[in-house]
């Protein structure tokens, strides 16, 4: 498996950390419903067996955290964005 | 005459006559439209339900649901090794009703599933490891399960084939369960299933399950594509799979999918007569009957359902079999394999009722399911007859997670891919 890096071109799998689920947000500590809330945050994951959002750290790369959407079945990635901007548009 | 039950006197008798009057094992049954009690998923750990269910509880109105053939996932994947040495006390004793389960399993189900208490050594290479290990061989004395702490030379007399003086993980020592070993895992996935047969249990291949109806929280029937089967309880078994399943009808779990990776050499004669871990990386092996070297390690360490591995893995398990063993370089891989783990957001089990009534759990066996295969059966079993959690496994409530109760015998938190 190859991810393709936006900033370093395709590298082989060995140079990336994982992390996972991409999808789940930090909930607010404020919120009245925090506590179940964190406990879905935490420990709840959809595991679809398809198209999935997932964190990678290319440490021997750039350094840079990258949300990678990859077919869990066929490990084909559809799009690689860096993290850093994921958080932006949210 | 049939004969429906295995002994010398069967073998002798019928090695003279032709082999003409064997049953079969089991029926290939046809889905009926309903059932007390329906499990998806044949493999060890669901063709160990039915038969407790049937033995103990006297429920033989139930199916066991397989989408291909019977043992096709996990439970002819793994790497075959049965032990009960653990260290947190949720889980000692249900392992340890696990080993005695396997120690009686052949005569009670009538079928030699080759169980080989051949012994499980765990090898430690430094003070601070030798320490781990005489914490969790006291605490596995102390629930009554048999450890016995190793130093070097006592290492050296049983298996004088390592490398003792690696100089990055010199062997100091090792904690050995002898009660531990392996078992021939296709054998207890038939051997449970013939014996479930046997008890009236309908056992149904080739037959997905695409849907799971549910009323009002309440559990009304499965889809298949074999037609829709009516049941008062469904028990999903489904280990690798548990999320897809449970998320038809509804549910999210504390489980991520991954894909684990196993390996056998070309037969040699007899040399490992153990089965031995490697504690500086993770590597385990052992030899098979047939005299292939059988091993595995890590899991891949990101979600999976490919039911392969990647080339980083299993270049990984070698090295970590060459530190360990440099013998091992002359020998040829003929076979790898990858199967799909439920791995669990704190690394162990979940044995429990669901929020939606008649549905019952088991999953998110990570990669210790298979020596867990009679004891999940026999508490799985309890848990759909009785709708109570079995005392050996009641630490395994799905609630846990929410409660903080978690059993993380790692210490890794709630990150799967570091359990």
């Amino acid at each position: 498996m190859r991810i393709p890096c936006p900033y370093c071109g395709p590298r082989d799998l060995r140079e990336f950390a994982y992390l996972g689920d991409a999808s789940v947000e930090r909930p607010d500590a404020a919120a009245p419903d925090a506590l179940d809330r964190f406990v879905d945050y935490v420990y709840l994951r959809n595991n679809p067996a398809g198209r999935h959002r997932e964190y990678w750290y290319h440490g021997a790369g750039c350094q840079s955290w990258l949300v990678v959407s990859r077919d869990t079945r066929t490990h084909e990635i559809f799009d690689v964005e860096p993290a850093a901007q994921k958080v932006t548009a949210s | 005459m049939p004969w429906r039950k295995y002994s010398a006197l069967a073998l002798v008798w019928n090695g003279l006559t032709g082999n003409r009057d064997w049953t079969v094992c089991w029926r290939d049954a046809a889905p009926r439209d309903r059932y007390d009690v329906v499990i998806i998923g044949g493999g060890g750990h669901g063709l160990a339900t039915a038969y407790y269910l049937a033995k103990n509880h006297g429920i033989t109105n139930a199916a066991v649901i397989e989408k291909g053939w019977i043992g096709s996932g996990n439970a002819g994947r793994n790497t075959t090794i049965i032990r009960s040495n653990y260290l947190m006390p949720g889980n000692i004793p249900f392992y340890e009703w696990s080993m005695k389960l396997w120690e009686g399993l052949e005569q009670d189900i009538n079928y030699n599933a080759m169980v080989s208490q051949r012994g499980v050594l765990n090898l430690y290479h430094s003070d601070a490891q030798r320490d781990a290990f005489a914490r969790r061989g006291n605490a596995m004395r102390l629930h009554g399960v048999d450890a016995e702490l190793l130093d070097r030379d006592q290492v050296c007399a049983l298996v004088p084939y390592l490398a003792f003086d690696d100089s990055r993980f010199p062997i100091r020592g090792g904690l050995l369960q002898r009660r531990g070993g392996t078992a021939r895992h296709d054998a207890v996935v038939w051997g449970y299933a013939r014996a479930a047969d046997r008890l009236g249990v309908a056992i149904v291949q080739n037959c997905e399950v695409t849907g799971i109806r549910v009323t009002g929280k309440r559990v009304t029937a499965i889809e298949t594509t074999r037609g829709v089967i009516r049941a008062d309880k469904v028990a999903l078994s489904v280990a690798g799979s548990s999320s897809r399943l449970a998320a038809m009808a509804g549910l999210r779990l504390p489980i991520e999918s991954h894909a684990l990776q196993a390996f056998v050499t070309e037969g040699i004669k007899p040399l490992v007569d153990h089965v031995i871990t490697f504690g500086a990386g993770h590597f385990y092996i052992s030899q098979s009957d047939k005299g292939g070297l059988v091993f595995g390690g890590d899991i891949e360490g990101y979600n999976s359902y490919a039911q392969r591995g990647n080339l980083p893995n299993v270049e990984d398990v070698c090295e970590s079999g060459m530190a360990i063993m440099p013998l091992l370089g002359r020998v040829r891989i003929v076979r790898s394999w990858g199967g799909l783990v439920d791995m669990s957001m704190d690394g162990s089990p979940i044995i429990d009722l669901t929020p939606i009534s008649g549905l019952f759990l088991n999953a998110g066996w990570c990669y210790g399911g298979f020596k867990a295969t009679p004891a999940a059966g026999w508490c799985f079993a309890h848990l759909i007859a009785r709708e109570k959690p079995h005392p050996f496994a009641a630490a395994y409530r799905l609630d846990r997670y929410a409660l903080g109760r978690l059993i993380d015998e790692r210490g890794a938190g709630a990150q799967p891919n570091l359990h």
